[in-house]
């Protein structure tokens, strides 16, 4: 069995795919990564729960510990987790404004707040996650009570992909939304993990960007 | 229950007792058209609709909410037995009308600025109206602007604040502490809820209660009241 690594990302497994490609792309290899189930993104209040077992089970092992995840619809209970534990996480309140950029993402939010966001993840796993955890594919007629408000969505693109571009464009056709698309990258889970797995050189964190009533 | 079961099934068959049983059935699985027929049925034996709503309806609402917090069940469900709920109450609420009971108390209600979710806002609205409250609900994306319109206009019991999204929920402490400034946060009971709410921020805000589903928000509602006009006398 190999041993522990210095650091270890617990992460959400929606982010799975880009923190691998990120990992090799950099380097990085004295990182573990820890996923948890993608699901929980249908289930925020389930996660703090989660992340805190993780850390848990991985304590004494990894001299640093690094939690990908935005605050994801805790309202600040993953954020009191990590507190406690003296650990960081990526900043924002979603997947959508880490990758986005949060001034880039409280644009697009102000300019239409009826917007529904897809990264590449919720695109490939649309049906599953989207259609099925909402109950779409067994009631269609809900469809009208879950995005009556919606006026757009916005597919924050990650990779090139024609296929998943299409496919994304196909998914605001199922919900009735207008299509755009924003070629966000990385974005700051790129510069989230770079402080976890180099710190002296790590830019403004998650505390100093934690929801406004925290401060 | 199969289709073939379901077709064959006759609600009329069913004495008093049976049909509210039924009926509880019937929105937990969100059969709407079923509801709405045992709504009429109960109304032909001459049960006041103030009864129906009560026994049949809300007592059936309260028991897909407390399988709701306990995880049995989960959103899309919740939504289809609403929808049954709803239209069994929009035969009923001509006929409360009509009996010209005072409500309880009256409820401003609204999702804040920034947020366009009101799913779990709209079913407060319906589990309030259930409980006897006059609601005015102002819909989604509310500047203070609105809601001061709303208060002014309507000049309620309760002021209700919803928010789904981290981002937009800091908002309620916008228009609470526009209320204090203007000297008006002491003339109204301030309710807040919301999927990443709890205690501690509606504290933090200065509300007066977070409700943690629409059940809560119903007796924290009554709750206040009676305090309310208890210290008034």
């Amino acid at each position: 069995m190999s041993s522990d690594a210095p650091v270890l990302i617990i992460a959400c497994g929606a982010l799975a795919r880009e923190i691998v490609a990120l990992k090799r792309v950099n380097g990085w290899s004295g990182m573990d990564v820890q996923c948890l189930p993608p699901e929980l993104h249908n289930r925020p209040e389930q996660i703090p729960a989660a992340v805190q077992e993780a850390i848990d089970e991985a304590r004494g092992r990894h001299a640093r510990i690094f939690v990908a995840y935005a605050d994801c619809g805790t309202g600040g209970r993953l954020d009191a987790v990590l507190q406690a534990e003296g650990i960081e996480r990526l900043p924002g309140a979603h997947c959508y404004e880490f990758y986005a950029s949060s001034a880039a993402f409280e644009k697009l939010a102000d300019e239409e707040p009826g917007t529904f966001y897809l990264t590449d993840f919720l695109v490939r796993h649309f049906d599953r996650l989207v259609i099925e955890g909402l109950g779409i594919d067994k009631h269609p007629e809900l469809t009208g009570e879950y995005f009556r408000n919606y006026r757009r969505l916005v597919y924050l693109v990650q990779s090139d992909d024609a296929e998943l571009s299409a496919a994304a464009r196909v998914a605001a056709g199922r919900l009735g939304l207008a299509y755009e698309e924003r070629r966000t990258g990385y974005g700051e889970l790129a510069t989230g993990l770079e402080s976890a797995v180099r710190p002296s050189n790590r830019p403004a964190t998650a505390t100093e960007k934690r929801v406004a009533w925290h401060r | 229950m199969s289709d073939e079961q379901s077709e064959a099934f006759d609600l009329n068959s069913l004495n008093d007792q049976e049909l509210t049983e039924q009926v509880h059935d019937d929105l937990y699985n969100g059969l709407k058209d079923e509801v709405v027929e045992a709504t009429n049925l109960f109304l032909q034996r001459g049960w006041g609709p103030d009864k129906v709503l009560n026994d049949a309806l809300v007592e059936g609402m309260r028991i897909v909410g407390i399988d709701f917090r306990d995880g049995i069940l989960f959103v899309p469900e919740v939504l289809l037995a609403a929808n049954a709920m709803k239209a069994g109450m929009e035969i009923l609420r001509p006929l409360l009308a009509e009996t010209g009971a005072e409500p309880i108390g009256k409820v401003v209600i609204g999702t804040v600025k920034g947020d366009i979710h009101d799913i779990g806002k709209n079913l407060v609205s319906m589990m309030l109206e259930g409980a006897g409250f006059e609601v005015i609900n102002i819909g989604i994306n509310n500047p203070v602007e609105n809601y001061l319109a709303a208060l002014e206009e309507h000049q309620p019991d309760i002021l209700g604040m919803s928010a789904l999204l981290t981002t937009t929920m800091p908002y309620m402490k916008v228009v609470i502490d526009t209320l204090k400034q203007k000297g008006l946060r002491d003339k109204y009971i301030v309710l807040v809820g919301g999927a990443p709410l709890n205690e501690e921020f509606a504290t933090a805000v200065g509300a007066d209660a977070y409700c943690r589903d629409a059940a809560v928000a119903v007796e924290t509602a009554k709750a206040l009241i009676a305090a309310r006009r208890a210290a008034a006398r």
